[in-house]
Parts: structure tokens; C-alpha cells; sequence
């Protein structure tokens, strides 16, 4: 049974841009700074409707949130644009200082995060932007799973004060969240189930919506958890969660180390341990090639992640065994 | 401010500055006494004449000038001005570098100390941020002035040169910077280090209007920041070229870049104070 379909794909990307039009018609405070990406990040809307309110920073992203932060203080909303890449890594100590130690209220807008960017190659696919973000006091780190959560989380961050990431991408992608609810730092559990949790963010949720029909066709039970936010985590879903099913599998397209299964890591082995298994990068870089074919060389597949939940059953299964003392 | 200061009434504040300065890197044995000393006229003229200001601070300060330290390493010369301006209690300057304390290392809001908009310290992020709240100022219709200084070895940092060329390109002409050009870095002249060549042509041929003083000389640092105000909302951005001898009040201070981090001992706390008169009563 297909529990979750799609009608149309569209990039995450576009659903920020939609979002972020709105914002400006909804919030004369909000203003828009982009460092030569405009129509990458589908910024062209809003420019063009609020010039006033858009700031071309040319290619100088340090300088971008640096400004980002002066803009604050007077009461603007600067929402800035450009590659992941260049909104984490490039500009860390920006960040760290004029942004988050600063309290500001600026939004890192991030697009063409992970594999998916596809063929430029791993100079641009970055992969360690969660970790990054979600380390520093008081960011929060959204990561949308589709052009319809995308948009509602960008809506959300005009309301939502502090310091936040968010993280989208380039390829076109199902759209299957539509209608149903965002709040940040809220999960969406979006199957109930009893064998395993899955918890998925970004694109990988809809490889686990694939994953979960492979693993319902094999009797197997899932419990999907759309965990859109990273930061702050929603610990009582995955708690409440791990008690019903026993067991975890997360799926990111970013590092094994620092993302979100690292995160739920925490929360297991605090609270109640639990057998666990990331899909993730395992360490390494990306190389250029089609996102889909890259998702499947990197181990980021629906059949990663059915050989996944196989994995953590079994281990489930041996612990029951021995408290149990019987065979399965 | 609604008091208006004379030149002698400037040269006492100023002194007092000095004395809470190297009183205040003593006491945590820790800190940047040199730069301090060097932009004590500056921040007096700046507080005590030229900024339109609010010492019941607002972090928006939507009816104000604003000042942004880029080079948050010398917060010592910043708190005691901020201090006997009446931002908060003289007496607080005790705490400096101490835990629990709202006067960071460098210059943080994260503690809410009254009159600090932004953290500074890594280099290079000042001019950007005083640029924002520029933008702002615009966005608002606000006809107030942005202030902000920088240190000479900061301009090695490359997001000075972002910043720079953003301004000019963008006319963002509420705004003033100057740089503190005592020619010392930490490690040693700047010359030596990583020399910054002709400085006024580089910051010229980025687009900005460049003016030079004196900032050690009163009379001259508040003219020239007069002037500066006087050049603004013509369609470029403002540099002052400020040069100062870093330690200056302080004979051994002077002359050097080895007073740029180092607290002085009991014995040099001594000697500085005896060249510098108690004006205000120390805290």
C-alpha cells in the first residue's frame, strides 16, 4: 500500500523563494541579502517586488552576514542567500560572532545542500553544515523535506526570533508534505508503526517514504518521523517513539559525524539506549554525477535504508533475546 | 548628551580614562592597555561631543548615532568611557575580564552590558556590521550617523576589503569609520608584519572619502570627526585615517607594539599612574 504519493516534483529551493515573497508582502521588516545567487535561490521575486528591501552583496559572503547582523539592530529580518557551502563553512566565524554570540536575529538561507547539488562536485556539496550549525548556543537548524515544507518553514522564520540555518537544495524532489503542519522544533511523525523508527530529514524523508513500502511488502512496521527540525530536537517524539518500536534508523544527506543521527544518538544512549543506524555519508567527500545515481553510490538509497532497519531489528531482536533468555 | 564639555573638562575625562585603563588590565593581569591609551581621545571625543546618544541604551537606538568597535580588543579604553558617560556604574569597571562579569575579554552582548550592539574581537567583521545598521538606519528613514573603528593591523583581514568596496558601490554615506593607524600589531610593526603600503590611496581608490588626523590631539580628533559628520549623506562612505601612538600617556608604554597585550606589575601600575592625574576619582 502507498501511503504517501506524489503529483509534481519541484525543487526546495523554489519553495523558499514562494516563501520568502510572501514574507515580504506579509512583513515590511523582512529584507533579503544575497551574494551573487539570486536565481539559484529563487530570490527574483522578491527583488523584484521589494528592490528596496533586496541588498545584492556581490560575492563577498563574510561581508554578507556580517551586514545581515547590523541590519538587525534598527528591527529588520535579514534573511540571507546563497549555497550551503558558502553560508556554513565559508563564513563560520561570522556566524559564530556577529550572529549567534550576538543573538541576532538573522536567517541563513542555504540552498543546493549535499549531494543533490549533482554535478558541480564536492567543492559545493557540502556535507557538514548540520554539525556545523547545531553546535553553535542558540541556533536552530531546520532541514525541510520538500518544495511545501520548505515554504511553510520559511513562512514560520518570519514569526520565529533568534538566530536560525536553514537548509535546502537544488534537485527537483516529490512534494508530499503539502497540508500537512509545520511548527518549528515539532516532528511529524508520518506513519505510526510498531517494528522500527525511522527518523528522516531533507530529501532522505522521501527515501524513506520509499523505503518504508520495500519494508511494509517484507512485514515489516514502520514508524516514519519527518524530524524537519535538528535544532532544537524534538526528544519526546523520538523517545515515545523508541518505546513502542525498540529501535532506530536515521537517514541524512550530510556526514555520519555531526548531523542528525548524531543528535538522536544523544538522546538514545541518555535516555533510553536503544540499537541505532545512521544512513549517512560515511566520511567522506562527494564527486560530481546525477543526484540520484550519487544518493545510491554514497549509500543514501531506499535499499540503504531497508538494509538498514534489517540490520537494527536484528540487533533488536539478539538484546531481546538475551533479557528474554529466548530464541527468535 | 545634553552636557556640553570644554577642552579642559575633555582632557580630565581623558585622563581619567587612562588612569581606569591600566588600573583595569592590572587588576586581571590580562588585556590590551597599548591600543587603549592610543584612541583615549577618540573615544572622549566621540562620547563626550559628537555622538548623538542615549546612555538609557536601547540595543535599537532608532533616534541615535551608533558606534560599532570592530577591534574589540581594546574594550579597556571603551568600558571606561561607556562607563563615565553613564551607560552603567563606574564602579563595575572592577570587574573586568572577571567571571561573572558584563565586561568580556572583548566586547560581547551576550551579558547585556548597556551600550555594546554587537561582539567584536575576531577581526574584520566591525565595518559589516556597522554597514547593516547603516542600511537600516535608511531602510527607517533615520537621518542619525553610523560610527566605526578598526585597527590598522586589521586591515589585513580580507572582509575589511568586502566591506570597504560594498560601502563605496552602495553609497552608504551615514556612515564614518576610521581606522586606528598607530602602525603596531601584536607581533610587531605593521610595516614588518604585512605592510599596508599607502593606505589613504587604497581606501581612495575603493571609493571612499579619506580624511587624515591626529588622534591624540583633542582639539584635532573632534574637529576631524566634525568635519567627517559635515561630509556625510553626499553620496559616499567616510574614512577617517586616525594615526596614534599606541600607550600613549604612558612614557614606557609609547614607542612600541610590546604594550599592545602585556598588563603592566605593581611597580609600572605605579609609574603610570604618577603620569596620570586622578581627574574623576578612580573607581
Amino acid at each position: 500500500m502507498i501511503k504517501f504519493s506524489f503529483t509534481e516534483k519541484k525543487d526546495t529551493r523554489s519553495g523558499f523563494g514562494i516563501g520568502l515573497h510572501e514574507l515580504g508582502k506579509s512583513n515590511p521588516n523582512v529584507v533579503a541579502l544575497c551574494a551573487d545567487l539570486t536565481g539559484s535561490l529563487k530570490m527574483d521575486a522578491f527583488k523584484k517586488e521589494f528592490p528596496n528591501r533586496f541588498f545584492q552583496i556581490g560575492i563577498a559572503e563574510a561581508n554578507m552576514i556580517g551586514i545581515a547582523a547590523g541590519m538587525t539592530i534598527g528591527g529588520k529580518i535579514p534573511f540571507t542567500g546563497t549555497f550551503a557551502n558558502f553560508s556554513t563553512g565559508r563564513v563560520y566565524d561570522q556566524i559564530r560572532q556577529s550572529v549567534a554570540y550576538s543573538g541576532k536575529n538573522v536567517k541563513i538561507c542555504a540552498s543546493h545542500a549535499g549531494l543533490t547539488l549533482g554535478e558541480d562536485g564536492a567543492t559545493h556539496q557540502i556535507l557538514e553544515d548540520i554539525g556545523m550549525m547545531k553546535m553553535l548556543p542558540g541556533m536552530t537548524v531546520i532541514v525541510p523535506a520538500d518544495h511545501a515544507q520548505t515554504k511553510a518553514a520559511t513562512l514560520a522564520l518570519g514569526e520565529h526570533v533568534g538566530p536560525t540555518y536553514l537548509r535546502f537544495g537544488r534537485p527537483n524532489w516529490p512534494i508530499f508534505t503539502a497540508g500537512r503542519p509545520f511548527q518549528i522544533g515539532k516532528a511529524d511523525r508520518m506513519l505510526e508503526g510498531r517494528d522500527v523508527t525511522i527518523i528522516a530529514c531533507g530529501h532522505m524523508v522521501w527515501q524513506a517514504v520509499e523505503a518504508e513500502e520495500k519494508l511494509a511488502d517484507m512485514g515489516i512496521s514502520v514508524e516514519l518521523i519527518n524530524m524537519h527540525t535538528i535544532k532544537p530536537l524534538d526528544v519526546e517524539a523520538i523517545l515515545t517513539s523508541v518505546q513502542k518500536t525498540g529501535c532506530v534508523v536515521t537517514c541524512e544527506e550530510h556526514q555520519i559525524n555531526g548531523g542528525l543521527g548524531d543528535s538522536v544518538a544523544q538522546v538514545l544512549s541518555r535516555f533510553n539506549p536503544s540499537p541505532l543506524e545512521m544512513v549517512a555519508v560515511n566520511d567522506s567527500f562527494g564527486e560530481s554525477g546525477v543526484p540520484t545515481q550519487l544518493l545510491t553510490k554514497y549509500g543514501l538509497s531506499p535499499a540503504n535504508i531497508v538494509s538498514a532497519v534489517e540490520k537494527v531489528i536484528k540487533r533488536k531482536k539478539k538484546i531481546n533475546s538475551r533479557i528474554l533468555n529466548i530464541e527468535y | 548628551m545634553a552636557e556640553t564639555y570644554d577642552i579642559p573638562q575633555l582632557k580630565r575625562i581623558s585622563s581619567q580614562i587612562r588612569r581606569d585603563i591600566v588600573r583595569m588590565v592590572h587588576a586581571c593581569q590580562s588585556g590590551h592597555p597599548g591600543g587603549s591609551l592610543g584612541c583615549t581621545e577618540f573615544f572622549v571625543a566621540l562620547y563626550f561631543k559628537v555622538l548623538r546618544h542615549n546612555n538609557h541604551f536601547n540595543m535599537d537606538g532608532k533616534g541615535e548615532d551608533l558606534f560599532f568597535l570592530s577591534n574589540g580588543h581594546i574594550s579597556p579604553v571603551w568600558y571606561s568611557t561607556l562607563a563615565r558617560a553613564g551607560y552603567f556604574e563606574v564602579k563595575e569597571l572592577a570587574t573586568f575580564r572577571q567571571m561573572n562579569s558584563r565586561l568580556q575579554g572583548h566586547p560581547a552582548t551576550h551579558e547585556h552590558l548597556p551600550g555594546i550592539r554587537i561582539a567584536s574581537g575576531s577581526l574584520g567583521q566591525g565595518l559589516s556590521v556597522a554597514i547593516g545598521a547603516a542600511l537600516t538606519k535608511k531602510l527607517n528613514n533615520y537621518d542619525k550617523l553610523v560610527f566605526a573603528l578598526m585597527g590598522d593591523g586589521e586591515q589585513q583581514e580580507g572582509q575589511v576589503w568586502e566591506a570597504s568596496m560594498y560601502a563605496a558601490h552602495n553609497k552608504v554615506d551615514n556612515l564614518i569609520a576610521t581606522i586606528d593607524y598607530n602602525g603596531q600589531q601584536i607581533d610587531g610593526p605593521v610595516k614588518d608584519i604585512l605592510d599596508l603600503k599607502d593606505l589613504k590611496a587604497k581606501w581612495t581608490a575603493f571609493g571612499w572619502e579619506v580624511i587624515t588626523a591626529n588622534g591624540n590631539n583633542l582639539e584635532e580628533i573632534i574637529a576631524t570627526l566634525e568635519k567627517a559628520k559635515s561630509m556625510t549623506d553626499q553620496g559616499k562612505p567616510i574614512l577617517i585615517l586616525m594615526k596614534t601612538e599606541m600607550g600613549n600617556g604612558v612614557d614606557f608604554m609609547m614607542n612600541s607594539h610590546k604594550w599592545h597585550g602585556v598588563a603592566p606589575n605593581d611597580e609600572e601600575l605605579k609609574k603610570a599612574l604618577g603620569q596620570l592625574e586622578e581627574t574623576l576619582g578612580d573607581y
